[in-house]
């Protein structure tokens, strides 16, 4: 037998498909974007979009929505970590 | 002291007759905890002795000005491969592979960590690392002469054998983000029942701290280090300012990871102290949640002010602002422990053994450090002092003074445990004596070397430097001999001194309730705890 | 709690995300370097993407985004009872992580061809923010690659187990595990395609 807490949750195929869908769609969507709107600022719009994608191949995916509270605290901690690398850089990259 | 029944050597009682196999086998492939934690100890401790003689060459060339034993290239290659291997083969997996593998599972409450067999892996990665790096010296255009910190240009110029140093490593960080990532999930899953946070002793709560950082600054070392290798082999020119790169996005990338591995070096000291202090003061600690907290507020702040080390490199100003005053923030957690060690100190019934002046040296020591590293992570005071013989004296304060000493005090504590025999008092204490000393004739005139402005990584220097020279030199055979007197009256009490019992110091952990030497399963049922680490009340100890 | 008897899956798994914790990390460094020299060179970091294959890239988006749907089926077949769909599944994931290796060598080959690569003299002569581009994107990329052949290796012998019998509706935390480390190699793609094929 197994332990645990998520083990039991089954993703039905019908709704990994449906994210498979919306992940296609952003796809999409973020080509489009760059393709059309020529600047450096949509930089950060793809960023957005890829931050969206991300997000459902964890949650859904990857069953962190199933998870436990301390496996997501756990991400959130780590990636914020390296957010705080790369900003603390940018002290001496944008005032150099 | 009640003998009768324990007179045997090691190899005989617990764990070491608890085997299948025979001769080296049951070491190299076994996955238990406990003979891993020996494996990495003796490992760890053959590459310090080695370093060791290293950094007495380096001394002894600078006993006097001029070419003494040695010339430039020989020394840059000496204290290179001195760095590399006292930081990444010695003191970085030191403590987690051999103290924490002892008794972090045993201190738990758990028969083993999580994973024994990812446990092994770690250890053999070491080992494999450890080869590459030892291969490095004697192939292609010979040791490493970059400094340990392998900075860019001269790295990816150098004709030494630096890819393979640093692929070595690689590996070596490697087996350390498995060790890392074992220990978090062994604490999170294994305590036994009762065992809750409020309860971890604080060498756990350390471990665990340190095992973040390993986790989440290490792979950044990783990325650095195949960098280089890319910079060598494909020319890639990220860090080459002819191509648009910039040298110091390597210095970023490298102190990232390695300002935070200080703390790799010095957290689990600071937790071995933690249990020395209250088994030897008999006293609870003072403060546990404030130090189990300022391990995490300390792993936590320390990963941020890595820019200290760039004060003078052209760094921009702002972030010369920002990371002076992170550092100085860093600087709070350790003085909470600080205050708390001394005041379990306070009115404790203090019995000064050699744990205990270990740990006594320790504190000293290490707010020596701590308190000089001020004076670098002050950018003003820095400028002035930055890659002097004022670093190096610093430094030395906190890595040897701070984490060696305990890692020595720890082996006073714990290893006869794992024996069951100990070693002599009194030797012990001369030693502790020689060493301690020593260390402050050697470093401490280097300190004040620096002040005066000699430079650290030179073979030689200006004749007005060459007094104190000598004293530091001096210094460090003192500091040398006392070395060599405590090694061989631990190892002589380990193998043929006076057996002990459960629980020789009166500590009120887990790890003294099970029989000497511990058992293959360490607990013969799953305990369940029912006091906190440092009750000596409740654990029934006067 | 405590261990040795039985299998302890939600440890096994938290060493698992604790491990792509330290590979997010360790591109995340890769990420640092990049987001550093944008902020340097936008310009011409904005022209050296404006000449990356973008079809390669959408392709190799798609194929990703796909095998990793596959994967998180074969989780579901597994948890069902399905030993032939798991396998099936696990098989399309390595085919679509075979066609996805393809491509990247055909896209290199042709930016090779080009003279695009560190240290070619093309990248030399032109300006030092393209020769950083390109460098960053063929270490990234080229991690990458070597994280989708790790991650193809893994599965595979997953599906020997599956196939074995040792992975079985009791007791699949191997593939689940193996899911999530590609799941992970996904998810930095997903970061990687507009960072380098989408800034225009
Ligand atoms: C008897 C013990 C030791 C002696 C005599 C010694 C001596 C020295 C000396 C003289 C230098 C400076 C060379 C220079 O810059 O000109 C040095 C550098 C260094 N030492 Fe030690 N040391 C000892 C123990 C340790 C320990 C225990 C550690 C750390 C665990 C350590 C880590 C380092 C590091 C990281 C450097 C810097 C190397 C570099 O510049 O790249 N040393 N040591
Ligand atoms: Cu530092």
């Amino acid at each position: 037998m197994t332990t645990g807490t998520s083990e039991q949750h089954i993703v039905s195929y019908g709704k990994l498909t449906a994210i498979w869908l919306a992940l296609l769609a952003l796809t999409a969507l973020t080509v489009w974007v760059a393709r059309h709107n020529v600047g450096i600022g949509h930089v950060w719009g793809s960023l957005a979009i890829a931050v969206i994608k991300g997000g459902l191949v964890i949650a859904f995916f990857m069953h962190m929505k199933y998870e436990g509270r301390l496996l997501r605290w756990l991400l959130f901690f780590a990636l914020s970590v390296l957010a705080i690398f790369i900003g603390l850089t940018f002290f001496d990259v944008l005032y150099r | 002291m009640n003998s009768a029944e324990k007179v045997h050597p090691p190899g005989n009682g617990g764990f070491w007759n608890d085997t299948g196999k025979t001769g080296i086998t049951a070491w190299i492939f076994s996955t238990d905890h406990k003979r891993i934690g020996l494996l990495y100890f003796y490992s760890v401790l053959t590459f310090f002795l080695i370093a060791v003689v290293l950094g007495v060459l380096l001394r002894i060339e600078l006993m006097a000005p001029g070419r003494t034993i040695m010339g430039p290239q020989t020394y840059n290659a000496v204290f290179t491969v001195h760095g590399v291997l006292m930081v990444f083969l010695f003191i970085i997996p030191g403590f987690q592979g051999s103290f924490g593998n002892l008794v972090m599972p045993i201190q738990i409450g758990a028969r083993d960590v999580a994973f024994p067999r990812l446990n092994l892996f770690s250890w053999w990665l070491y080992m494999a690392g450890a080869a590459v790096i030892i291969t490095s010296l004697f192939t292609g255009g010979g040791p490493p002469d970059t400094g340990w910190t392998f900075y860019v240009p001269f790295s990816e110029r150098t004709g030494t054998n630096v890819s393979l140093a640093v692929f070595g490593v690689f590996i070596v960080g490697f087996s350390s983000i498995i060790t890392g990532l074992n220990f978090v999930t062994t604490i999170h899953r294994l305590r036994a029942e009762g065992m809750t946070w409020g309860k971890l002793p604080l060498f756990v709560w350390s471990l665990y701290a340190t095992a973040w950082v390993q986790i989440l600054a290490t792979p950044i070392l990783g990325i650095t280090l195949a960098l280089i290798i890319a910079e060598r082999f494909l020319g890639t020119g990220l860090f080459d300012p002819a191509r648009g790169g910039d040298p110091l996005m390597y210095q970023h990338l490298f102190w990232i990871y390695s300002h935070p591995a200080v703390y790799i070096m010095i957290l689990p000291g600071m937790g071995v102290i933690s249990e020395i202090i209250p088994a030897f003061a008999r006293k609870p600690i003072f403060g546990y949640k404030m130090i189990a907290f300022s391990s995490i507020a300390i792993a936590a702040a320390g990963s941020l002010v890595w820019g200290h080390h760039m004060f003078t490199s052209g760094m921009s100003d702002t972030a010369i602002l920002v990371f002076s005053f992170l550092t100085f923030v860093v600087a709070i957690p350790s003085a909470i422990k600080v205050f708390n060690w001394v005041s379990t100190l306070y009115r404790g019934s203090i019995s000064l053994e050699a744990p205990m002046l270990f740990a006594l040296a320790f504190i000293l020591l290490f707010s020596i450090g701590g308190l000089t590293g001020l004076i670098l992570g002050a950018a003003a005071t820095d400028i002035h002092v930055h890659d002097t013989q004022f670093v190096v004296g610093h430094f030395h304060y906190v890595i040897f003074g701070g984490a060696v000493f305990a890692f020595f005090g720890a082996m006073h504590y714990w290893l006869p445990k794992f024996y069951g025999r100990r070693y002599a008092e009194k030797p012990a204490v001369v030693a502790w004596v020689l060493m301690f000393v020593g260390f402050n004739i050697t470093y401490f005139t280097m300190m004040v070397l620096g002040m005066k402005g000699m430079p650290r990584r030179y073979y030689d220097y200006l004749p007005e430097f060459a007094p104190l020279n000598l004293v530091s030199t001096i210094g460090s055979w003192i500091l040398v001999s006392g070395l060599i007197l405590m090694l061989v009256n631990l190892f002589r009490g380990l193998f043929k001194g006076e057996p002990i019992d459960r629980n020789p110091w009166g500590a009120a952990t887990l790890e003294w309730t099970i029989p000497t030497p511990p058992p293959t399963e360490n607990f013969e049922e799953e305990p369940v705890v029912t006091h906190g680490p440092y009750d000596f009340k409740k654990a029934g100890i006067t | 709690m405590s261990g040795g008897l039985h299998k302890d899956n939600a440890g096994a798994k938290l060493g698992m995300w604790l491990f792509l914790f330290t590979e997010l990390l360790l591109f995340g460094g890769l990420f640092l370097l990049y987001a550093a020299y944008l902020a340097r060179y936008p310009r011409e970091f904005g022209a050296a993407g404006r000449e990356m294959h973008l079809g390669f890239g959408t392709l190799n988006t798609v194929i990703l985004i796909t095998s990793s749907l596959l994967v998180a089926m074969a989780v579901t077949a597994i948890q069902r009872g399905a030993r032939r769909m798991v396998l099936l599944l696990l098989g399309g994931t390595v085919l679509c992580a075979a066609t996805f290796l393809f491509n990247k060598y055909l896209e290199w080959s042709a930016e090779i061809g080009n003279g695009i690569y560190p240290g070619s003299s093309r990248l030399t002569a032109g300006p030092p923010g393209e020769s950083v581009f390109y460098s960053l994107y063929y270490l990234t990329v080229g991690l990458h690659g070597l994280h989708v052949l790790i991650g193809a290796t893994l599965l595979t012998f997953v599906a020997v187990r599956v196939q074995r019998g040792t992975i079985h509706a009791g007791d699949y935390v191997l593939l689940e595990n193996g899911a999530l480390y590609w799941h992970l190699v996904d998810l930095i793609w997903i970061f990687i395609f507009p960072l380098y094929y989408l800034i225009l």
